[in-house]
């Protein structure tokens, strides 16, 4: 197994190179969805999964993104794309101030602080108008128009370099720290890992990748407003995309997000000329059941899924 | 000197309901030791229950309390025992599954309310939502003044509830040490169940003495979580004094802040005060008041 570890990721990267440029428009924005999430997902993952940090407001770092390219250009007619660098920064910058106050804080106190933050920064970010240009957002003409492609690929780009960042900081020794940070907060302390350090160096490639992938929506999208890149409703989707796919595992934030993205676009799609806005309701349900059945995600419990099938007992993992 | 008078009679009165909000998550926090990201979204449903008796027969918000809490109640009883306790002594990757479980119960709540009712604004208009007192100066708005005396009149019975039955005694039982608690012969999934219940009740109590002087809309939920929050943190976790303390503080600060600096800034002053809390005062209010 650990000879093919390549297999899966080539087969994976040629499918998602070549079969792009075969689709209509809106298939191709559908796949730019999926990845730029994939990539959020996976920046998320690497502080509230493997960290044990979970954050309900990592729209912060990506509105973050978002602004820091906007502003560039609202300011200083800067081409946006100069903020996919800009907006990463920003967002590590600020992300760096918050954590070292949030992280005084633990489990569910941190979840939700994380939330007021957020919500702090998007009413600061509406109510500013001089520097953000308040609820009005920032708009640019887009660089290539109405063309999906080289969009797709540079969201591509971002995807993967978020998975390999993950997958080497997990290989190594940070990766270690953090888990053992999840596992037990005093008893990594106890052994000389300090802990608000360490969560902070999960934090910074966090919250870089959330803010990358802001940057990027901000050049996709061409138009940004505070309400639109920091509501509640992003930073619960980067929970609940992990949380589908599991948390703590390397491939769960990407399947969770694909899941997520191909659902809710096949349910707005064809389902909603008859149910109308049900959609958003039939996914938050599958989550409930999901969270209740599955709490460590599809790919956590794969065990207790292939169960299901076989009407066997998973196998019990742990204990004794 | 009126203003500031009536800034802070103002910002003491919405406190008081605030309190009554964050007293149901301190008291959910204490007994199941988890925040209840849901908290403000179940609000929103105990406003909705209390809008829709309101636009259909014509009720007062403070008559629908009645029907809204004895629903929210069920729906906290059951929703503890029958999702939120299966996840609690599962073991998982992430140790706040039972947190993320309340969110997304939250959402399913919102979403189904606005299949329900649409995202339109609404709001529950009585001659009585106007009417002011007139002292020196001053005017205190009517409705707030007398959801306020309703608030404290809650929290004066859940106090009785908490330190004169046997009821109250097994919840602060529960709180203290739970292996303990069952040792003693107390129900433990039954005492979690009935307090997520009472919990949630108090949230629909707070909603609907909001309802007269606000607005309303599914995702209004979030911004009282955020409260709730602060407040919980501002009076000290698990603490129904400091949580009482910490609404009116909070109250006073948010209404002096929308005077004194800008009326859009109100929801960042709860944010600053959170922020000095956490550098200055990690305890909270309920240090200060031990003291």
């Amino acid at each position: 197994m650990a000879k093919k570890s390549w297999f899966l990721p080539a087969i994976l990267g040629i499918v998602a190179i070549a079969f792009p440029p075969l689709l209509g428009g809106y298939f191709q924005h559908v796949l730019i969805l999926m990845m730029m999430w994939i990539a959020m997902a996976t920046g998320w993952n690497l502080l509230g999964g493997y960290c044990g940090q979970a954050s309900l407001g990592s729209a912060a770092f990506f509105g973050l993104g978002a602004y820091g390219a906007g502003l560039l250009y609202l300011h200083w007619g800067i081409s946006p794309w100069w903020g996919m660098i800009a907006g990463p920064l920003l967002a590590i910058i600020v992300g760096i101030s918050i954590g070292l106050i949030t992280f005084r804080l633990r489990g569910g106190y941190f979840t939700l602080s994380m939330l007021a933050v957020c919500e702090a920064m998007r009413i600061v970010f509406l109510n500013w108008v001089e520097v953000t240009n308040g609820p009005v957002g920032v708009l640019f003409p887009r660089t290539w128009g109405d063309q999906k492609l080289p969009y797709y690929y540079m969201v591509l780009a971002i995807a993967a370099l978020s998975l390999y960042v993950v997958y080497r900081l997990m290989k190594s020794k940070l990766g270690y720290y953090f888990v053992s940070i999840r596992e037990d907060q005093d008893a990594a302390e106890g052994l000389g890992i300090p802990s608000t350090k360490y969560k902070i160096y999960a934090l910074i490639p966090s919250a870089g990748i959330i803010g990358l992938a802001g940057a990027f929506y901000m050049n996709y999208m061409a138009f940004i407003e505070p309400n639109v890149v920091f509501p509640l409703i992003i930073s619960a989707q980067m929970i609940l995309t992990v949380m589908l796919g599991g948390p703590g595992t390397f491939w769960g934030p990407a399947l969770g997000a694909t899941i997520f993205v191909l659902l809710s676009e096949l349910l707005r799609a064809f389902a909603g000329p008859v149910i109308g806005t049900v959609h958003y309701l039939l996914f938050a349900l599958i989550l409930v059941l999901v969270i209740m059945f599955l709490p460590n995600g599809i790919i956590g419990d794969w065990d207790k899924v292939k169960g299901a099938f076989r009407r066997k007992k998973p196998a019990y993992v742990g204990g004794e | 000197m009126a203003q500031f008078g009536q800034t802070v009679i103002c910002g003491l009165l919405i406190g008081g309901v605030y309190a009554v909000i964050a007293i149901g998550m301190t008291l959910i926090l204490g007994v199941m030791k988890i925040i209840n990201i849901g908290h403000g979204h179940l609000m929103m449903v105990a406003m909705y229950v209390c809008f829709a008796l309101f636009a259909s027969l014509g009720l007062h918000p403070y008559i629908g309390m009645l029907v809204a809490m004895p629903c929210l109640f069920a729906i906290g009883y059951l929703l503890q025992r029958y999702s939120i306790h299966r996840v609690r002594f599962v073991d998982t990757i992430l140790p706040q599954t039972q947190v993320l479980l309340t969110l997304a119960l939250g959402l399913v709540f919102v979403e189904l309310i606005r299949v329900i009712f649409k995202s339109d604004y609404r709001s529950a208009y009585t001659p009585f939502s106007s009417k002011c007192l007139y002292i020196g100066g001053m005017s205190i708005s009517l409705p707030q003044l007398v959801s306020f005396g309703i608030a404290m009149a809650f929290v004066a019975g859940l106090h009785i509830l908490l330190t004169r039955t046997d009821f109250g005694r097994s919840i602060r039982a529960t709180a203290q040490d739970l292996d303990a608690a069952k040792y003693m012969g107390v129900d433990a999934l039954r005492v979690s169940s009935l307090t997520f219940g009472l919990g949630m009740a108090l949230a629909a109590a707070g909603g609907a003495l909001l309802l007269p002087i606000f607005y309303l809309f599914p995702d209004i939920g979030t911004p009282f979580t955020i409260k709730a929050l602060i407040i919980t943190i501002l009076g000290g976790a698990g603490s129904t004094v400091g949580a009482l303390s910490g609404g009116l503080v909070f109250g006073m600060a948010e209404s002096l802040g929308a005077v004194y600096w800008a009326p859009g800034y109100k929801d960042v002053v709860g944010f600053v005060i959170f922020i000095i809390i956490l550098l200055f005062m990690p305890g909270g209010l309920k240090t200060v008041i031990k003291r």
